[in-house]
């Protein structure tokens, strides 16, 4: 089926490094106030977790740290932190927001 | 996936706050001038003209204003917006004022040199139409000779430049047999996103239903090939489902509410509420060239002629679903029934809810569909007035 560039769904892992692609903005909007993820025909709104694990997302940073960095930021169970981290980087993997 | 459901947070639907303030997108369609000729396309009967076309500049400024009043994403469309010598001038200018820039083209005027261009000017994503996978039937449909070649050629030079790639492919009763190629088609190209857009029927392809239709079986039929493409693609490539609504029971908030979250710019530039608008009547649509955007937006009369829920009628009236599909499509209820503010005819509750239906069934039942009716600009007839 797949002549070209075969391409597997990509799994978070604690180790993976997320990162945004070059077509996926995160944009802080001065006008309202708040931040906006841009991506193809879509607009998020992200809340002020997810914006902080956005911000976060550069290539070099392992969701691992992302988690333990925001574990002591919201004084949270870092366990928690980290399925909660996954899950969610997943579902935006799965809908192309994010790469790892 | 879990009890956290992370996407509940963080869902394009709550755009509420957004929304209130100024549009999400703005849909440029900079020109009605397109080589194809599909039976479906969503401009208007009567197509603008080249020479009433906005200029650069003005296009340019239109960019410039939409920014200022809080447009997220602009959406450069047509006809096909390649034939404008000058795009990659509006480009630079609307990715210089941070908008969020999307190509929406049929991609057979495109060449590399151009795409690469719009690329370092900023150009963010780029949809690609597609009429078939089939080589004949997307000529039929399109009455273009070697379209799909050229499309071909057009994904491979998106994803060279590592852009994000959208296909987009319009589905009726010529093609909808074929969507599990035209699927792999999409992963083939590299595409991350796909639409599997069943046509709406207004401007042209209302014209044409009869020819376009495809049965209730058939819908259902290609509603599981997605919903399998869908879970087998996770991860892989994001599927956006547009049902025909002739075959639902609840209208959909057409362009999410009128006057809520989109505006259209005309060729001319005319400034509307969704696209199709200009088939209904008692609606002044201002000029980008006479009022400023934020102006129209706010206090345009139509806009506010069927902004939020006051205007509407029984059974819309009081209904718990008035903030939710908004009375569905205001376009829609004035081609069925004759008037605008009626209930949109694809709800169940419409009282012409039943023959909206009973038309689907028996176009589309029938064994031999009439020819189509391309889409062409009158010969005849003078430049529309404005
Ligand atoms: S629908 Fe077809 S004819 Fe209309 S603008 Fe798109 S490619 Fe051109
Ligand atoms: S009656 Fe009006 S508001 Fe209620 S579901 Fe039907 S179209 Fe929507």
């Amino acid at each position: 089926m797949n002549a070209e560039t075969p391409r597997t769904r990509v799994i978070i892992v604690p180790a993976s490094k997320p990162a945004l692609p070059p077509h996926i903005k995160l944009r802080h909007d001065p006008g309202r106030g708040r931040w906006h993820v841009l991506a193809p025909e879509r607009v998020f709104e992200p809340d002020p977790i997810a914006i902080e694990i956005l911000k976060r997302c550069d290539g070099v940073n392992s969701v691992e740290e992302i988690a333990s960095e925001l574990a002591k930021d919201y004084n949270a169970p870092l366990q928690e932190i980290l399925a909660d981290t996954i899950s969610m980087l997943q579902e935006l993997s799965d809908k192309g927001v994010i790469k790892a | 996936m879990n009890e956290v459901a992370p996407m509940e947070q963080f869902s394009e639907k709550p755009l509420v706050e957004a929304c209130a303030r100024a549009p999400v997108g703005l849909l440029a369609e900079l020109t009605h001038r397109c080589p194809l000729q599909c039976p479906y396309c969503s401009n208007p009967l009567e197509l603008d003209r080249v020479n009433t076309e906005l200029t650069t500049e003005q296009w340019q400024d239109v960019m410039r204003q939409a920014a200022d009043l809080g447009i997220l994403q602009i959406h450069l469309s047509g006809g096909e917006p390649t034939v404008r010598k000058d795009l990659e001038d509006i480009v630079e200018v609307a990715a210089k004022a941070g908008l969020y820039t999307n190509l929406i083209t049929a991609g057979v005027t495109l060449t590399r040199d151009r795409l690469k261009r719009l690329k370092e000017l900023g150009l963010d994503h780029v949809q690609l139409s597609i009429q078939d996978v089939d080589e004949a039937n997307a000529e039929k449909i399109s009455a273009y000779k070697n379209g799909l070649e050229k499309k071909r050629e057009v994904g491979k030079w998106v994803r060279e430049f590592d852009m994000p790639l959208t296909i987009n492919a319009p589905i009726h009763r010529h093609n909808i047999e074929n969507l599990p190629n035209i699927i792999n088609f999409a992963v083939e190209m590299g595409a991350g996103r796909i639409e599997v857009a069943n046509i709406q029927y207004y401007a042209w392809a209302l014209k044409n239903r009869a020819s376009l239709m495809p049965t209730r079986a058939q819908v259902l039929k290609s509603a599981e090939i997605v919903e399998e493409a869908k879970e087998r693609l996770k991860g892989i490539m994001v599927f956006d489902f547009v049902v025909p609504d002739y075959y639902a029971k609840t209208p959909k908030p057409c362009m999410g509410g009128w006057g809520r979250g989109v505006m259209n710019v005309t060729p001319q530039g005319r400034v509307l509420p969704c696209h199709a608008s200009e088939s209904v009547p008692g609606l002044e649509f201002d000029n980008v060239k006479d009022r400023r955007l934020a102006d129209i937006w706010l206090n345009g009369q139509a806009f506010q002629k069927y902004r939020g829920t006051s205007w509407m009628k029984e059974p819309c009236r009081g209904c718990p679903r008035a903030e939710i599909d908004f009375g569905g499509c205001r376009c829609q209820a004035m081609a069925f029934t004759g008037d605008p503010a009626n209930t949109d005819p694809a709800c169940k509750l419409s009282p012409h809810h039943l023959a909206f239906v009973a038309a689907a069934e028996a176009e589309s039942g029938v064994a031999n569909p009439p020819p189509f009716i391309y889409r062409r600009m009158s010969p005849a007839k003078a430049p529309a007035a404005e």
